[in-house]
């Protein structure tokens, strides 16, 4: 098992009226992109695992659940991936 | 009605700021420290893992080697230090409006009347704590009591990740045994003054009389009788309002150290500049002006002057600075480290008209000033610099506004 680290990715999300962020689609190093079927929860949280802080999106990918982070710092998404991916 | 105040504090704030966004440190020993070259190199944070080889806040890099031989150093990010304090603030604004930032890592939150009795106030303590922890990723520390001074104490009592309550009906057990310098306020100087008047500790302030303490320290030594018997009511200031401030200055530990007059010109007029613009930047004129002078064995003196009329142009500031340099530093001795400071501060709406040419001077001076004021602002603070400062770029190439940040502290002290 690796220790986990962070890796930026590339998303689109939209902006409803309310200034709610929400994310649709993200694309991944094979430059496949990939659906977020449906957002179930959003909350601030920390990943002591990636390293970082920001809004967290469990989205359901496929069939699972996932975390996406939102960096409000650097206004950048992040997911906590094995380390020897990162 | 009995207050319910909260003091909350994060644990080794630059530190765990440093491991949550570099998991790689964390459970090995290190320390957020200054930069070594520029002779800033004194640990500003460490870890738990550092601190349980004897390394302190303060301690020389070379120090902190020797106690800690696998000590990793890490460089400070005040931006990212201060960017993250926001968010925690949001946490506590979410229980109450008064809440008073100490810096970038503390706060005092007043939450009387948001839980129906004092009990309540270790429940939303531990609820911050969790919060902070899940949602931010570091730990905190917080005291609970009746009043400002001892929700600090309680919050200094455990650490890290605990809530210590302090009740009214109890403080005397848990306060008094404790040594004097752990009051607020009580610094290692006036601990020295109660050490030699057999004071060690709280209760023994707590005491002694009102009128031998104002005999030993003046206003001050009421104001730490009221505090040690829990008479503290300062309250929390409500979000948003200012801090009043007292003075604004800026010192600098120099690259190497000084001995040429011509050298020492240079700096006093850079920390001159930089304090008068921090003063036309809040309204505030000042007048007198203090310096501090640390040298290369560390000792230090601060010397203080009148102006001939309040102003904020940096040519008055670095004048008195100048003159009270010469009159009190032997020359050639050399010089580690330099401040200035304006005091006296009053508003600049307030300005009397003169027919003294040499105010009538000042006020143009200050006209200008404020033009280049703009200048900066738009292209940056070296659009614009003094002829006497390209003498020596390794000397004046330092911006003390955004390298050095400051804390401006107000003191609110009870009334007596």
């Amino acid at each position: 098992m690796y220790p986990m680290g962070k890796k930026y990715i590339e998303v689109a999300a939209y902006f409803d009226t309310e200034g709610k962020i929400v994310p649709v689609m993200f694309w991944w190093d094979d430059g496949k992109s990939y659906q977020i079927d449906r957002v179930l929860d959003i909350r601030r949280a920390a990943s002591l695992k990636a390293g970082g802080t920001g809004m967290r999106y469990t989205c359901r990918i496929l069939g699972k659940e996932r975390y996406l982070y939102y960096d409000d710092f650097t206004n950048r998404w992040f997911v906590e991936v094995p380390d020897k991916v990162s | 009605m009995e207050r319910i105040i909260l003091h909350c504090d994060c644990n080794n704030f630059y530190a765990s700021v440093e491991s949550l966004f570099n998991p790689k440190l964390r459970g090995r020993p290190f320390a957020v420290a200054g930069d070594p070259d520029q002779r800033h190199g004194i640990i500003l944070a460490k870890n738990y893992e550092a601190k349980r080889y004897g390394v302190k806040t303060g301690n020389p890099l070379w120090l902190a080697k020797q106690l800690c031989p696998d000590i990793i150093f890490v460089p400070p990010h005040f931006d990212l230090y201060m960017n993250f304090s926001q968010p925690i603030r949001n946490i506590y604004y979410e229980y109450t409006d008064r809440v008073e930032p100490y810096g970038m890592d503390e706060c005092w939150l007043d939450v009387t009347g948001c839980v129906p009795a004092f009990d309540g106030g270790k429940m939303i303590a531990d609820e911050l704590r969790e919060r902070i922890k899940r949602e931010l990723g570091i730990t905190i520390s917080a005291g609970v009591s009746f009043n400002k001074v001892f929700a600090k104490l309680a919050s200094d009592y455990k650490k890290p990740d605990a809530t210590t309550v302090i009740p009214y009906e109890s403080f005397r057990e848990f306060v008094w045994p404790l040594p004097v310098g752990d009051l607020l306020f009580v610094g290692r100087s006036t601990a020295r003054i109660f050490e030699r008047k057999c004071i060690r500790t709280i209760g023994d302030l707590a005491n002694t009389s009102r009128e031998t303490l104002k005999s030993w320290l003046g206003k001050w030594g009421e104001v730490l009788w009221l505090y040690a018997n829990g008479y503290d009511s300062t309250p929390v200031a409500r979000f948003g309002s200012q801090p009043e401030i007292k003075s604004i200055g800026n010192s600098t530990t120099l690259p190497r150290d000084l001995t040429e007059l011509e050298e020492v010109k240079i700096i006093f007029m850079v920390l001159s500049e930089s304090v008068a613009a921090r003063l036309r930047k809040h309204g505030f004129q000042c007048e007198t002006v203090q310096i501090s002078i640390r040298g290369t064995d560390l000792s230090w003196i601060e010397r203080q002057g009148k102006l001939e009329a309040p102003s904020c142009d940096s040519t008055s500031i670095y004048k008195k600075a100048l003159e009270l340099f010469t009159k009190n530093w032997v020359p050639g001795k050399p010089v580690r480290s330099l401040g200035v400071r304006g005091c006296n501060l009053s508003s600049r709406q307030v300005c009397q008209l003169s027919l003294m040419k040499s105010v009538q001077q000042i006020q143009r001076r200050e006209k200008i000033e404020e033009v280049l004021d703009g200048l900066r602002f738009r292209f940056g603070n070296k659009i614009v610099v003094r002829g006497t400062m390209l003498a020596d770029k390794s000397l004046s190439d330092m911006d003390p506004q955004t390298d050095y940040p400051h804390l401006v502290l107000s003191t609110v002290h009870s009334q007596i």
